[in-house]
């Protein structure tokens, strides 16, 4: 109503405002486009990471070594397929469809996390997975708990109750590995080989070289930069991988000091970019495996909605 | 200007509804999200899938988005004016003399 009043410029000075005041940002307020726009992209490529991640995993729920591993196994992922569902939810708030959120992955005009587009080539790779590649996830989105936006937050804060079950599974399936027999010794150090450097791409870009940092940082839609959580999600893990007896491939990694609690930080070598890059703009040994297997799932379960849709129109026209 | 929701999609994969837990009986019912379902039943069957996968709540109550009516101070700035010139509502508004006791 007296909204028409206001300019833009007002009303952003007002949303900048609630932003400083550590005010949520709610559907109903008004934003700025380039946030909207921001916050489109992040949620919705937050979403379908989740569901494209069931697909590494399901790999294995037939051939997990034990009745106990496969229940587990399912009920994680049974988690992300959940996890994908609260953020579509929240991505639906900023007045885009799901339907519309699935159309654009389909298209590749969304994106996902990298990291599902390696394989899962042995039991261990379950385990890196849940400790690693969950553990960088949880180490972000704790952060996100305190995004600007409020949809989003509370997703978060949903999600972070759940993971701290997925990383114990993962890394309860690596520590076992190391106390039994050579071979699943050896098979555990392949996984945190071929993982390692995929969950620390988890973070992104360099804060130098990444493009949508800036604005995401002065709207808290982003509460830490890529590096930081990056660097926090070593000091965290490398000890984790000591106490198992596991070497992370990294030759260059050393203790450099200690935070603020007196544990280490590391240093450590940089990523591959050109790997990380040839990954993220479809290249890597999975993308194409895990975006058609997706369209299949979508088309396949056609039926259901078609079924579904003519089932509540019928019941519309019966109840006049 | 403002964001609209858009609650009535246009898609087949079933309309909107709002999941509100209630976390233990006696306690306020609370919202948690969004599901998509074509019938009320599939609502409660998806919101418990989604929403209690571990013993989140007791009850469950599920309201079809576009039926919510809303509105929020920034929308209508004058809305809940008449809640803050009313201080006299508020206990601490009182003065009261020294040494009264359970009050």
């Amino acid at each position: 109503m007296e909204e028409t009043l206001l300019d833009e410029a007002t009303l952003l000075a007002e949303f900048e405002a609630k932003i400083d005041a550590e005010i949520k940002i709610e559907p109903r307020d008004w934003m700025p486009d380039a946030y909207r726009k921001h916050l489109i992209r992040q949620i919705s490529q937050h979403a379908h990471s989740e569901v494209i991640g069931m697909q590494p995993e399901g790999n294995w729920i037939t051939r997990a070594p034990s009745l106990r591993s496969k229940k587990i196994l399912l009920a994680k992922i049974q988690d992300e397929g959940g996890h994908g569902l609260y953020l579509y939810s929240a991505a639906e708030t900023l007045g885009v469809s799901r339907d519309q959120y699935i159309q654009w992955l389909h298209e590749g005009k969304a994106k996902y996390a990298s990291v599902f587009n390696y394989p899962t080539l042995n039991w261990a790779d379950i385990g890196a997975i849940g400790w690693l590649v969950d553990g960088a996830a949880i180490t972000n989105q704790v952060s996100l708990q305190r995004t600007s936006y409020g949809p989003y937050s509370r997703a978060m804060v949903r999600i972070c109750k759940e993971e701290s079950f997925h990383q114990r599974q993962g890394y309860e399936i690596m520590w076992k590995m190391m106390e039994g027999t050579k071979d699943q010794q050896r098979m555990a150090q392949d996984a945190i080989n071929r993982w390692w450097w995929p969950a620390l791409m988890m973070f992104g870009p360099h804060d130098s070289d990444s493009a949508h940092t800036g604005n995401a940082m002065k709207w808290k839609i982003k509460r830490e930069t890529n590096d930081r959580l990056r660097e926090k999600f070593i000091n965290k893990t490398v000890p984790q991988a000591e106490l198992t007896g596991l070497k992370v491939p990294d030759p260059n990694l050393k203790i450099n000091g200690t935070d603020s609690f007196g544990e280490p930080t590391y240093e450590h070598s940089d990523i591959n970019w050109d790997e990380f890059w040839q990954v993220v703009n479809g290249n890597g040994p999975c993308n194409q495996q895990r975006l058609e297997h997706h369209i299949k799932a979508h088309e396949d379960g056609a039926w259901v909605r078609e079924c579904a849709t003519a089932f509540l129109n019928n019941s519309n026209s019966l109840n006049g | 200007m403002s964001a609209t929701i858009n609650t009535n999609l246009d898609t087949d994969q079933g309309s909107l509804w709002e999941v509100f837990i209630q976390s233990k009986p006696g306690q306020p019912y609370k919202h948690a999200g969004s599901i998509h379902a074509f019938d009320k039943e599939m609502a409660i069957e998806n919101a418990r899938d989604v929403y209690t996968r571990r013993n989140e709540g007791t009850s469950l109550w599920l309201v079809p988005s576009n039926e919510i009516v809303a509105v929020s101070s920034p929308e209508s700035a004058s809305f809940f004016e008449p809640a803050s010139d009313k201080i006299y509502r508020h206990p601490t508004f009182y003065n009261l003399p020294e040494g009264v006791k359970q009050m």
